[in-house]
């Protein structure tokens, strides 16, 4: 019998670690066949020819031609825009304009090499600025903005600022990141009892089936997703795999034989999509005593160029971008700009880490004008329960970021030695506050997501049926542990797979830290009226997502409770600089999160540890530069993230404040742990060396450039 | 014809010698528990054992490994040694999406076999040719520690 409290194993360790699990790249079927891509090798032109050498026998390539007539070219993630091969015209490098298909790979290589396709080359808009300046002509009808909306509080925000005693404005940018899921993008499509059927490691196997059918004219039910255990995704694999699967499906539809797809490297580092580069355009009044009026902040985020699911990115960015405060006023307006870059999409955080960067360090840069402690500056404006948001909607829950400061705060020493270490001299300690709304934004787990989920009892064993994804973040184990607590049975007499859109009830995308918080939350209930019914042989209990009452949301209008559970954050973090070298040693990372309540501490502490990592390598290392449309770093050794001896082992703790909705209390967390690290780490090296940093990343040899 | 001996079973290879090993074990052995993660030696993923000393199997060609012991995750994990560290791994936490961790262990093992106690450092140091995306590594070194605590005397 297994409590929530208990320390466990996770269910997948021993298969993983002893080399037995199956990732796609270890599935081979009978008779099957392999593809590469042929993509776009510039960023905007028509297609003037397309030249194929004569293929040997038994080889194939397959490109928009070969869809059926009468059905779109187009992969339907949130938006349709997104085409599953170029056609006539190409809008990114990368853009996929046929798939070779055939037996043996090395052959597959050769024919790559020999495709000849001539364009006529078209000026290109790459950067943000370019977008806005419409570089090339319009990209979509009339100019380069696929999605735009507004969100503001308080009074007018021109009059406030022509009121104010003092402005501090300036513009903060982030750049692209790479997911590096350490298992590249990877899909089988074949036919299995006459259906097609698709392998494939992903976060959203619902999504892949949604997103392709059209092109064949099917209903997504004609179509079978099987999940396979997935080496890591990060965001990377919510809606790209369908970039994949779609021509995929194609060839299959022509060949009718198992076909593999499986990127390598390199094609993972430059043809994938990436987090949204952003410019944050910041602008905050003060009165005479330094207290903040009110603040205007435009968002642009390059979207590339497809819309894909960039507008639900964009309004997280926005809907984020107060940080944890509460202003006055505030009015932000956030753009998606179109360019000629790979289509920008989900990662870990989802929109949320630039805005916040932004406001912590724009805060940093405030208070340091002010010459006050930035941590002493930022707490007077920290949200509390009842406070109003910047969506018109109000802070649902208790909000404990008093406790999680003094917590960090004292382990990490924070007060003195922010007081102790003067500015430049080397050293220096950040802090920053950073919190992540649960699940799909307002009601649209009820009116969108409509998620499902199935608990059967066979005797002593209890299969959970819902399509949520293990990816690495332990969900398998969470949600087996969920349930076999509340039935007070062994994790063993729970069995629940990977899933298969054949078997189980969609339960909606594995995004949006929305797993636990929402499915958790139905496998409870599910398992508290299977408890009832425990003398039964057979049992199916089903339960459907239902929106607390009382929590309205508009999504035309984005007005009400955005969300109702956020998770919330602190983290410290320590560095020593040499003034020479400027090379930077993190000498200490301390943090606390509020998810809730902990449904198992060690998974957690694996994705605090994770997570913050991941975010000092955004903030740090990890420099992804695209020049006319190229990413210029195209392996592991350019694109570089943390090793274990880039940070130093962190303290981390977390506070009680168990959320009503939520299983045993339970909030999102996956994304939270990714959002404010990056902005502590900042705000320690400027202070170290007595510097304003605008943009991250921030990598040892662009500090120089920043001093200057 | 190339001959070695893979976990502890001498083998032949007729293929072409510079095909690279990562790929002999995969795909003409069947040992798909060595991972390939970027194929260009940065991301320790394809790590097996070469007369017990750590190497990137997607680096060299079959033909480089004549004569030579080499140990992959499957011939580890019958091991004393082997199945004492993916126990550890399993009960400090240090597996998430696991797709580094074959590899890791194998670092592991290369550590431990020349130096049966070692500190953090010594760790980290051992595993810095392993990239892991998941777990930001404490946990991994949590785990290798205390292998070397619990597996007193394997190594
Ligand atoms: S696959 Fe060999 S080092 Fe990455
Ligand atoms: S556990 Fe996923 S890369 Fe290490």
């Amino acid at each position: 019998m297994v409590r929530i409290d208990d320390r466990i194993r996770r269910i997948d360790a021993i298969e993983k670690a002893s080399g037995k699990a199956k990732y796609l790249c270890d599935i081979s079927l009978d008779g099957m066949l392999y593809a590469r891509m042929v993509r776009s090798t510039i960023a905007r032109g028509r297609i003037v020819s397309i030249n194929v050498p004569p293929l040997p026998e038994g080889y194939y390539f397959v490109t928009a031609d070969d869809i059926p007539e009468g059905c779109a070219n187009s992969l339907w993630m949130i938006a349709k825009d997104w085409r599953c091969f170029a056609s006539g015209d190409v809008r990114y490098v990368g853009e996929t304009i046929g798939l070779l298909v055939g037996p043996s790979l090395a052959v597959l290589k050769a024919l790559e090499e020999s495709v000849r396709i001539e364009y006529e080359e078209m000026e290109a808009a790459i950067s943000i600025d370019d977008a806005i300046a419409v570089k090339g002509g319009p990209i979509l009808e009339k100019d380069d903005i696929h999605c735009s909306l507004t969100s503001q509080k308080g009074g007018d925000i021109d009059q406030i600022l022509s009121g104010a005693a003092q402005i501090v404005e300036e513009t903060i940018e982030t750049g692209f990141q790479e997911h590096v899921h350490l298992e590249t993008n990877a899909a089988i499509c074949t036919i299995e009892d006459g259906r097609y059927t698709f392998y494939i490691s992903c976060q959203c196997p619902f999504y892949v089936r949604k997103s392709v059918a059209g092109l064949l004219g099917l209903r997504p039910e004609d179509i079978r997703v099987k999940q396979t255990t997935t080496g890591g995704a990060f965001g990377g694999k919510e809606h790209f795999p369908d970039v994949l699967a779609g021509p995929l499906l194609v060839a299959e539809h022509k060949i009718r034989k198992p076909i593999k797809l499986v990127f390598d490297r390199e094609e993972d580092m430059i043809y994938s999509v990436k987090r949204h580069p952003s410019k944050i355009v910041l602008k905050t009044g003060l009165d005479s005593e330094g207290n903040i009026l009110g603040s205007d902040i435009r968002v642009y985020y390059n979207c590339g160029a497809y819309l894909s699911s960039s507008y639900v990115v964009l309004q997280r960015g926005v809907f984020h971008a107060n940080g944890v405060y509460n202003f006055p006023a505030t009015r932000i307006r956030g753009y998606g700009m179109a360019t000629n870059t790979f289509p920008s999409d989900a990662f870990r955080g989802f929109g949320a880490p630039q805005t916040l960067f932004a406001i912590e360090t724009h805060l940093d840069h405030i208070a340091a004008k002010l010459k006050v402690d930035p941590v002493e500056y930022k707490r007077r404006y920290f949200l509390r329960q009842g406070d109003e948001t910047v969506t018109e909607g109000h802070i649902v829950e208790k909000v404990v970021l008093e406790e999680m400061l003094n917590q960090v705060a004292e382990k990490s020493g924070y007060f003195r030695k922010a007081a102790e270490y003067r500015r430049g001299s080397g050293r220096g300690i950040g802090m920053s506050f950073y919190n992540h709304g649960g699940a799909f934004t307002g009601n649209g787990e009820q009116s969108i997501i409509k998620a499902h989920l199935r608990l059967v009892k066979d005797g002593d064993r209890f299969t959970i049926l819902c399509g949520q994804t293990e990816m690495g973040q332990g969900f398998r184990t969470i949600l087996r542990k969920i349930v076999a607590s509340v039935l007070e049975v062994d994790m063993d007499d729970i069995v629940y797979d990977n899933p298969d859109t054949d078997l189980v009830p969609d339960s909606g995308p594995t995004a949006a830290s929305r797993s636990t918080m929402i499915v958790g939350r139905l496998a409870e209930e599910a398992a508290m009226q299977m408890k009832e019914r425990m003398s039964e042989e057979h049992v199916e209990i089903e339960t459907e997502y239902k929106h607390p009452e009382g929590h309205p949301w508009d999504q035309d209008t984005f007005k009400g409770d955005a969300y109702l559970g956020y998770g919330w954050g602190c983290a410290c973090v320590e560095v020593e600089v040499d003034k020479l070298t400027n090379e930077v040693k993190v000498v200490g990372i301390w943090s606390s999160h509020d998810i809730g309540r902990a449904i198992d501490e060690l998974i957690v502490h694996g994705q605090v540890n994770g997570g913050i990592v991941q975010s000092l390598g955004y903030a740090s290392m990890e420099k992804m530069e695209n020049r006319g449309g190229h990413f210029r770093q195209t392996s592991m050794s350019d694109y570089v993230v943390p090793t274990s001896m880039d940070f130093p082992r962190q303290e981390w703790g977390l506070v009680d404040n168990p959320y009503e909705w939520g299983p045993f209390g339970a909030k999102g967390m996956g994304e939270l742990v990714f959002n404010g690290a990056d902005a502590a780490y900042i705000d320690a090296l400027e202070r170290a060396l007595d510097v304003t940093i605008t943009r991250i990343p921030m990598p040892v040899e662009d500090i120089e450039g920043a001093r200057a | 014809m190339i001959e070695f001996v893979l976990n502890g079973r001498q083998v032949r290879f007729s293929g072409n010698p510079l095909t690279r090993l990562i790929d002999v074990l995969r795909e003409d052995f069947g040992l798909t528990g060595t991972k390939e993660g970027c194929g260009e030696g940065e991301c320790g993923a394809c790590s097996v054992l070469r007369n017990g000393k750590l190497t990137t199997s997607c680096l060299i060609p079959v033909g480089a490994v004549c004569g030579d012991e080499i140990v992959t995750i499957e011939g580890l994990r019958e091991t004393e040694q082997g199945k004492c560290l993916i126990d550890c791994f399993a009960e400090a936490g240090a597996v998430q999406c696991g797709f580094c961790i074959p590899g890791m262990v194998m670092a592991a093992q290369a550590l431990l076999l020349c130096n049966s106690h070692p500190d953090e450092d010594d760790v980290r140091l051992a595993i810095s040719g392993n990239i892991c995306r998941c777990t930001g590594y404490d946990l991994i070194v949590d785990a290798i520690i205390m292998a070397s605590e619990k597996g007193a005397g394997l190594w």
